[in-house]
């Protein structure tokens, strides 16, 4: 049995994300007004057998915690025989 | 004095590593295999620019943990040198060697300029064969250079001596934390830096400025 879980990373809090600081500059120039504080992250998807393993890879490997906040979305429980 | 460049898949730099090495002079240079964890008795470790592992994930995350790092992580706590550039730079952090992390330039663009350099502190065994206040000129080549390490850290590393090259008064090109180059860990045997000091041991090139941190690690070896 696994279970889906969905990882969230984005920049952390205070420091500067370039990439956020685009979108933001960008959306006005398509008539879309009054948008603030866009930060771009990233979203990683996974099945995975033990969820409690979730939070040593975010610490290990999908985060840098010196410059990034994670949050594990969800985990739902997938029958064994789904794919993909 | 034998140098040992480390070359992961999507490394660009580790060539010109190998040459650099090799101006200095009695010193040789050798190529290790990303999946090889012998180091083959390499006195010395450059780890090189480029792409390691196509930069996924983030800048070094994966090629932190290839074979030939761990061994490259208990070299360098035995006390061996170990030197990264860029993307070498971004590993070593990564793989907790040295403190902070880059990120993505402030300006969002990949920069390719020969830039300055003002040496902080003139120290073996990376920096003894320059002077401090001199200016090195050394290309940047990179998107994710801009050096970063929380305000305490910056100033255990400001009151350590760890800051060893900055780029020269308003010539930093990436929005780096108090203009940071490159910095060494605590124990002095770890060095990286954004700029490519191997790009410029050739007055072919317009500058042989980066041959100095070779030389001197050479003369730390003795």
């Amino acid at each position: 049995m696994t279970v889906h879980a969905r990882v969230l990373v984005r920049p952390k809090a205070g420091i500067l994300d370039p990439q956020g600081v685009a979108v933001e500059r960008a959306l006005p120039a398509l008539g879309f007004e009054g948008v603030a504080n866009v930060h771009v992250g990233r979203l990683i998807e996974l099945d995975i057998e033990d969820p409690s393993q979730l939070h040593a890879m975010c610490e290990k490997l999908l985060a840098n915690p010196l410059v990034e906040d994670y949050e594990i979305l969800e985990a739902q429980e997938q029958r064994p025989d789904a794919d993909g | 004095m034998k140098f040992g460049v480390i070359r992961f898949p999507g490394s660009c730099d580790e060539v010109d590593a190998v040459l650099a090495c090799e101006h200095v002079p009695n010193a040789s240079a050798q190529l290790l295999w990303h999946g090889d964890p012998d180091l083959h008795g390499v006195d010395a470790i450059v780890v090189p620019g480029g792409f390691s592992y196509g930069d996924y994930l983030r800048a070094g995350a994966i090629a932190r943990f290839s074979p030939v790092m761990e061994s490259v992580i208990a070299f360098s706590h035995a006390g061996g040198l170990v030197l990264g550039i860029c993307n070498g730079f971004q590993v070593l952090c990564e793989a907790g060697l040295l403190p902070g992390a880059l990120l993505p330039n402030v300006g969002r663009r990949f920069i390719c300029r020969q830039v300055q350099l003002e040496v902080v502190h003139s120290t073996m065994p990376f920096t003894a064969d320059t002077a401090a206040g001199e200016l090195l000129s050394i290309p940047v080549k990179h998107t994710t250079g801009r050096y970063y390490a929380p305000p305490e850290q910056l100033d255990s590393l400001e009151a350590h001596d760890q800051i060893l090259l900055r780029y020269a008064s308003g010539a930093n090109p990436n929005g780096s934390s108090n203009d940071i180059a490159g910095v060494r860990n605590a124990e002095g045997n770890v060095f990286g830096l954004m700029p490519h000091p191997e790009h410029a041991v050739d007055p072919l090139t317009g500058s042989t400025d980066g041959l100095k941190i070779f030389s001197a690690m050479a003369h730390a070896h003795g």
